[in-house]
């Protein structure tokens, strides 16, 4: 208790200097459970609360930061032609992919978490952990080589705007994570669309691609590889290998269909993930091994993750059956190898604040995202893929489905009353003719 | 049921046997094996659909014409519920038991053992006026502070209510009037005499008197607090005649008392208690069993002129509100009346000693106490009689009745008025490192993120909160815990921003804090659930 008694002594004044005392609390409440005590009502609490909750969501996407990390470096030099088999240059992949991604999560940590520990303060209440998940998916929604600056921007607009505006963490009405992607995708469009940016390090020089040149950084690398014996990662600046294009599955499956598809990747690389995208949404495996920790420790909700599979599964196949144009006819159950179905599913869509709050609604709101998500994805031309959009349109739909849930409770309940009262008149007028 | 096999044997055999000649034909034709093989299989599939619907259609007649009913069924089919309803064993055997999916079992140490202490001394007992929701908070007290009564005189009645009285449990000497904030009286204490001195009551015929002289009778007696009235828990209006009356022979809650024990050596008296209970309704009286019980009291399963029901669940399985909504729901405008077996079994000795005999068995429970036990002792009794050289240590919280409903008391204070349980647990006001991630001993938690849930030990809980309050944000959660067509989350909402419209229709009237408990325990974002909840009741009921 020693340490305890030190960091009491600590703490900063809350009327003095409200930020820091936030900021104290915020930290002390991580390293040590309060030692509030219940009164009024329930004399023993389940020991899950908010953090245990939130950290477990984090937990189940490890995976997907470890695999998102090593593939940044693996498609950087997939590209040049260099190490193209999955391990070889193991050391260079690995840490290229730690150099790029560190910032993104630092910058959007420190941006999402600054604000909210800003409006904590202003407001006067604790430090929610509702940032701790979003902070940690939005690098894993993210190109590996976007600018620093457009993610401060987006992490920014997505917290104020998306959540403080509403009134914190249980109030928002979109998901966060997807908000900051979305203010990307329309603010900054070139940044997060296109075949160039989902392979890191790469550059077009007039109409040709070519590798950037590596910065001081890796310099400080090579020194430390070279000093093992190990090889460096150069000066870069190569040029990339023929026939390059970065094109992700789903655009070239936009453009020619499934044997397009086949003609760059195979249907295991898909699987496993070893394919440019978003950092952390490829490896399906992981994502899959993620979803089911979420859906074994009732973190996230199984109906939507169910629903969700049901509705982009009947709308693939309604696809296939039609297949009028080359992207249609993929086949349904090849339509999960591409894009970002199943981050989607078991991260974005299983939030449960931003989801429907009713279990029927849950079934409903699932089927729908993974219905329109499709739609959006094959049918539409301007969107590479549709899982965003269809969650942030779902979302603001959430409220509508559950108010339809209730009020089918309410009418339940209300026919009970008609019914009995119905029985009581009767009751009145056989008794009032009996008198007569 | 057997019946209905052979039957539907006969049906299949038939069809067998007929197929057998379509089977030959096809061994004729040789090449054309698929083509008789899909004519066969289209054949079955349409005998099947005329069996079906033919069979169907003798079902819809046999309703309408309510030759059906129960158990016998002219359909040749078993139905849904028949071949997948989970069947009940032990005492409820064979009948229809009310299976609730939903719930949780808080399993906690400190369980008491089946012996009942009969000898252990409680010196005062008192009467608080605030157990009763809906009094006044100054009641008009009719003793002085030094005046002997005997158990059954009248002590106080409240101003707005004066027919109800509220009497003494014992007979003794009123040693205090406790006032408490705004000179409202919190407690009526007396001091017990040796030997019990009754009240003698004038005989009332229970088969002769009317329904309006049998509930003059009971208030005068001060059995009328004894029933409790739904919606809003006050107690029971006596101008009014309840819809039914609803009781519970068994609490889920967790160590909550067993029943059994309470009614053993009373089983008669139980039963003129519903007797009682049957004349002051024309609705019907229903007392609900736990099918879980593999042996439940005879005075229960064979309880006369009343509806038995059995309910078979985790917590709050056992929980009157509950059985309410699944058996005859309240609704808006409706009253219904609802008693625990030691209530009933007052009422039954009222008329048949014609005293007031406020006995009760109260368990004495949780990890904290060395000997947890049963003891025989009056209503009311003084908490730090009942526990004295029984606790381990004094940094403890005792509770009148369980951890999910009950309230904190001290050793000077008293049992609560309808509570026949008292718990002990450790006081939780330590910082616990990194606690909310690696605790550092098992909890109870409906969450599988703890792995000491999946191996079902019992737990030493403390009162930590384990963590901060925060705003809503798991959803699912109390519906996973409430065997109740309710949304308690959005119920809650409504009551936050004072809806009556949708309070209503989302059924507060059904709710009591009891039932809500679980919800508030398992609730991630440790909401004050019951206080919510009666902040709502409250709002209605100053509506009517």
């Amino acid at each position: 208790m020693g340490l305890v008694d030190f960091l009491h002594k600590i703490e900063p004044d809350k009327k003095k200097s409200p930020f820091l005392h936030t900021l104290f609390d915020g930290f002390f409440t991580f390293a040590y459970a309060p030692n509030t005590v219940t009164k009024d009502g329930v004399h023993i609490r389940d020991g899950m609360d908010l953090k245990r909750l939130m950290i477990h969501v984090v937990l189940a996407m490890q995976l997907c930061y470890l695999f998102g990390s090593y593939n940044i470096g693996h498609q950087h030099y997939s590209a040049i032609g260099l190490y193209e088999s999955f391990l070889s240059g193991f050391h260079l992949k690995l840490f290229y992919g730690l150099v790029k991604i560190l910032p993104i999560f630092i910058v959007s940590n420190v941006v999402g978490l600054g604000i909210e520990f800003y409006y904590a303060a202003r407001k006067g209440h604790a430090i929610e952990e509702g940032f701790l998940v979003s902070g940690a998916l939005i690098p894993l929604i993210m190109p590996p080589d976007i600018p620093m600056w457009i993610l401060a921007m987006s992490v920014a607009f997505a917290v104020i705007i998306g959540k403080e505006a509403f009134g914190g963490t249980g109030m928002n009405i979109l998901n966060i994570a997807l908000l900051a992607r979305v203010f990307v995708f329309f603010a900054y469009p070139t940044y997060i669309s296109g075949d160039e940016v989902w392979i890191a390090g790469i550059e077009k020089v007039d109409a040709s691609y070519i590798a950037s040149e590596n910065g001081w950084i890796f310099g400080i690398f090579d020194w430390i590889f070279s000093s093992f014996g190990w090889e460096t990662f150069g000066a870069g600046g190569q040029a990339v290998v023929d026939g390059y294009t970065g094109a992700t599955p789903l655009s070239l499956a936009s453009k020619g269909g499934w044997e397009n598809v086949l003609t760059v990747y195979t249907p295991s690389q898909m699987w496993w993930g070893a394919i440019p995208g978003s950092i952390g949404e490829m490896p399906k495996l992981f994502i899959i091994f993620g979803a089911l920790f979420l859906v074994m420790t009732k973190i996230a909700s199984w109906r939507v993750m169910v629903s969700m599979c049901i509705g982009a599964v009947v709308t693939a196949m309604l696809m296939n059956v039609l297949g009028t144009t080359p992207f249609m006819e993929v086949p349904w159950y090849y339509q999960f190898y591409m894009g970002s179905f199943f981050f989607a599913m078991a991260f974005m869509a299983t939030d449960p604040v931003t989801a429907a709050s009713t279990q029927k609604g849950k079934w409903i709101y699932g089927f729908l995202i993974g219905m329109i998500g499709m739609i959006i994805r094959v049918l539409n031309p301007a969107y590479p893929e549709g899982w965003m959009l269809a969650i942030l349109f779902m979302n603001v739909f959430a409220p509508l489905i559950d108010y339809y849930v209730l009020e089918a409770n309410i009418s339940r309940r209300a026919k009970r009353v008609k019914s009995t009262i119905g029985v009581a008149t009767e009751n009145v007028l056989t008794e009032s003719q009996s008198v007569h | 049921m057997r019946n209905r096999i052979t039957r539907l044997g006969a049906v299949f055999s038939f069809i067998i046997l007929s197929s057998n000649l379509f089977a030959q034909d096809s061994a004729l034709g040789g090449s054309n094996t698929l083509l008789y093989a899909l004519l066969l299989i289209a054949a079955l599939l349409i005998l099947a659909a005329v069996a079906l619907i033919g069979d169907s259609m003798v079902t819809v007649k046999s309703r309408e014409l309510g030759v059906e009913s129960g158990k016998k069924k002219l359909g040749l089919f078993p139905s849904n519920d028949e071949l997948f309803a989970p069947k009940a064993e032990g005492a409820a055997a064979g009948k229809k038991v009310f299976f609730l999916k939903k719930g949780f079992d808080i399993k906690l140490e400190g369980e008491a053992g089946y012996e009942v202490d009969e000898n252990l001394n409680v010196n005062t007992f008192a009467i608080q006026p605030k157990n009763f929701l809906g009094m006044s908070p100054i009641p008009k007290v009719t003793v002085e502070v030094g005046q002997e009564v005997k158990a059954g005189d009248h002590l106080f009645y409240d101003k707005k209510n004066p027919e109800v009285k509220y009497v003494a449990p014992v007979s003794g000497e009123v040693i205090a009037v406790n006032r408490a904030e705004k000179r409202s009286i919190s407690e009526v204490i007396i001091l017990a005499d040796k030997k019990m001195d009754f009240r003698k009551l004038p005989e009332l015929d229970l088969e002769k008197a009317t329904r309006e002289e049998l509930v003059n009778y009971m208030l005068d007696a001060g059995v009328w607090p004894h029933i409790s009235q739904r919606p809003y828990d006050t107690i029971a209006d006596h101008k009014i005649e309840p819809k039914a009356i609803f009781v519970t022979t068994f609490d889920s809650a967790p160590l909550a008392p067993d029943q059994d024990i309470v009614v053993a050596g009373r089983e008669d008296i139980f039963q003129i208690g519903l007797d009682v209970l049957n004349k002051l309704t024309s609705g019907k009286v229903h007392i609900s069993i736990d099918a879980k019980d593999e042996d439940p009291s005879l005075a229960f399963m064979n309880a006369q002129g009343v509806e038995v029901h059995y309910f078979h669940g985790q917590h709050p399985a056992g929980n009157v509100g509950v059985h309410i909504h699944h058996i005859d729901p309240i609704c808006s405008g409706e009253k219904v009346w609802t008693l625990g077996v030691q209530d009933v079994i007052t009422l039954g000795a009222l008329f048949e000693e014609g005293v007031y005999d406020a006995e009760r068995v109260v368990v004495l429970t949780g990890a904290e106490l060395e000997n947890p036990r049963y003891v025989t002792t009056y209503l009311g009794a003084n908490i730090g009689d009942l526990v004295k050289n029984d606790l381990k240590h004094d940094h403890v919280r005792i509770i009148s009745g369980d951890v999910l409903s009950g309230k904190t008391k001290t050793q000077e204070q008293f049992l609560d008025f309808y509570e026949d349980q008292i718990t002990v647990v450790e006081e939780g006001d330590e910082y616990e490192a990194f606690g909310w991630l690696i605790p550092s001993s098992a909890r109870p938690s409906i969450s599988p993120t703890f792995l000491s849930n999946l191996i079902g030990t019992t737990y030493k809980a403390n009162t930590n909160t384990h963590g901060e309050e925060r705003a809503f944000v798991v959803t699912g959660q109390y519906e996973q815990v409430l065997p109740m067509d309710i949304y308690p989350q959005h119920l809650m909402k409504s009551i936050l921003i004072n809806d009556f419209e949708r309070m209503e229709g989302l059924g507060i009237y059904e709710l009591s804090e009891e039932d809500i408990a679980i919800c508030e325990f398992a609730c991630t974002s440790k909401q004050p659930l019951q206080k919510i909840l009666r902040r709502g009741l409250e709002a209605m009921r100053e509506q009517e």
